[in-house]
């Protein structure tokens, strides 16, 4: 198991995401809500860089009782990332395509040295 | 650079470098030897309004000039019909859309073309079929003599400026005013000889557009014996047709609209016998997907079977004449492999089939969806991806393994063999 440096743990806010270099692969860390996540930077559609684009909550359409729509709403527990090429939207806690369930990116476990985080491959 | 996020959020993005944005796709290319296929992109597009500083001047009449100029000199754009408006970059998510204006270009060509060669080269593209954007809307415009004029005027400025600063790259079907027969065939006339005119395009967003009325007869003609193409460029129209204003859903809209337009036509230009009129011109329906094409077969050759009386002028089954015409491949339904293997076999893609990206369009196809498809033979890989397009436009190899496989696969344009 090799590890591979991504930054300093102050590097990375809440909400933003690094592109890594993990041997001959790219990998998209991000920290979202106090966990991080990392994914191969290869979109399961036609290979854009899945992790480059748009961070942005799940699009929602709820129901009333009787059927009728709430119409469009932003999601409060899912947030997606969206591969910038073509849209392909993945759920940022699993990476899991959002249109497919079945389609999820390769994951890497992300740990905490110290100061420092590390992308384990 | 930002992109505007939910709830007011914003998300910061490296400006836009298309090279870097497709740095997997010239990946995809190196690892599937492209460079040693000739690839030829039959629909590719730029964003004509951000030239029409330089488009409108090329306007033959005095009037409408001087409208637009003031129109642009107002807004920068808003010549072209503004009513059909939609959702095109799915709110920023397809980033080249909001971050377009940010990427850099130096001052030594036009700017569309560096960019296009950009893309081109990192998806190892050799030509492109350069068409406009905005003005795939041109058939909505209310005024006939604007079309015209706005039609001149661009394919003037694409002859005359952009064709030549992409060093023969990049070629293109030319915009036809179809409101006025005897436009196009002035246009036809025109532009017919000039250096990387492939043939000509007409819009098929259109709301009256009778492909078989006789007033076109001379045009169809004076495209065959060029020996140019005729393709048809599908769209969609949410904003001014009564039928898809009932969509609330942008992907409604563009999902029916692109496959629509083109049933359409193709259906009149099919049962009003023209490919037994005009039986040596090629003609390209372009950016309409593939599925819907075994479904427009099976319901004609249907129908053709009671009402043949209807159809004095087809000598074969309707089918059979769409097998004589040519598609783009983009966007290619690849959900479900069955099916489209079924697709390619009755559309006989091995010979019809012709390649395209839409680049840079939110629903762009890599060349590798075509050639990472299992059940497509490699001949027939190499004549859909840039072989059988080489010989509809006379393309030349760029570089000896091309020419070598253009021999193999009997594709070697009888011009560029010199």
């Amino acid at each position: 198991m090799a590890e591979t440096f991504i930054c300093k743990k102050d590097e990375l806010q809440d909400g933003e995401r690094k592109i890594v270099a993990v041997g001959e692969d790219e990998v998209g860390v991000f920290f979202h809500q106090g966990r991080y996540f990392a994914y191969s930077n290869i979109c399961l559609h036609q290979g854009g860089p899945a992790c480059e684009g748009l961070i942005i909550a799940k699009t929602q359409e709820l129901l009333n009782e009787d059927r009728t729509s709430k119409g469009l709403s932003f999601s409060k527990d899912q947030t997606n990332f969206v591969c910038p090429w073509h849209g392909y939207e993945y759920d940022i806690s699993t990476g899991e395509c959002d249109s497919d369930r079945r389609l999820k990116l390769r994951s890497y476990q992300v740990v905490e040295k110290a100061s420092d985080i590390y992308v384990v491959s | 650079m930002h992109l505007v996020s939910d709830n007011d959020r914003v998300v910061s993005v490296d400006d836009l470098n298309t090279s870097r944005l497709l740095k997997n796709a010239r990946k995809q290319a190196d690892i599937r030897k492209f460079d040693d296929m000739l690839i030829v992109d039959v629909d590719a597009h730029h964003y004509e309004a951000e030239n029409f500083k330089d488009i409108i001047p090329f306007m033959e009449n005095d009037v409408y000039r001087q409208l637009s100029l003031a129109q642009i000199a107002k807004s920068g754009r808003g010549v072209v019909n503004t009513t059909n408006f939609g959702f095109q970059d799915i709110g920023g998510r397809v980033t080249r859309y909001p971050l377009r204006a940010s990427e850099r270009t130096g001052p030594e060509k036009l700017r569309d073309i560096q960019i296009g060669e950009r893309w081109m080269d990192a998806m190892s593209v050799d030509y492109s079929c350069l068409f406009p954007t905005g003005m795939l809307n041109i058939g909505m415009h209310p005024s006939k003599d604007m079309e015209v004029e706005l039609c001149w005027a661009y394919n003037r400025w694409v002859t005359e400026k952009a064709l030549p600063e992409s060093g023969g790259r990049m070629y293109s079907m030319l915009c036809l005013p179809f409101s006025s027969p005897a436009a196009c065939l002035r246009h036809v006339e025109t532009f017919g000889h000039r250096k990387g005119v492939g043939g000509f395009m007409i819009t098929t967003v259109r709301d009256d557009m009778p492909v078989y009325d006789d007033a076109y007869m001379k045009v169809y003609r004076a495209i065959e014996e060029r020996g140019l193409s005729l393709s048809f460029h599908s769209g969609f129209n949410w904003g001014k047709s009564s039928v898809f204003q009932s969509c609330n859903r942008f992907i409604a809209a563009h999902a029916l609209g692109f496959s629509f337009y083109n049933i359409l036509h193709l259906t009149n230009w099919v049962v009003n016998g023209m490919g037994e009129r005009f039986p040596k011109l090629p003609v390209i329906w372009i950016e309409a997907g593939l599925a819907w094409v075994p479904f427009l077969m099976q319901r004609l050759d249907h129908e053709f079977m009671i009402r043949s009386s209807e159809t004095p002028l087809l000598k074969k089954k309707p089918s059979d004449y769409m097998r004589d015409m040519y598609y783009s491949t983009q966007p290619m339904e690849i959900q479900d492999m069955d099916a489209l293997e079924t697709t390619f076999r009755m559309i006989n893609a091995e010979t019809q089939l012709l390649y395209a990206s839409d680049y840079p369009h939110w629903d762009f196809d890599l060349p590798s969806t075509i050639s990472d498809l299992p059940f497509v033979s490699e001949k027939a890989k190499h004549n859909i991806l840039g072989g059988t397009a080489a010989r509809l436009f006379n393309l030349p190899p760029r570089n000896d393994r091309q020419r070598e496989n253009l021999i193999k696969y009997g594709n070697l344009a009888a011009n560029a063999a010199e």
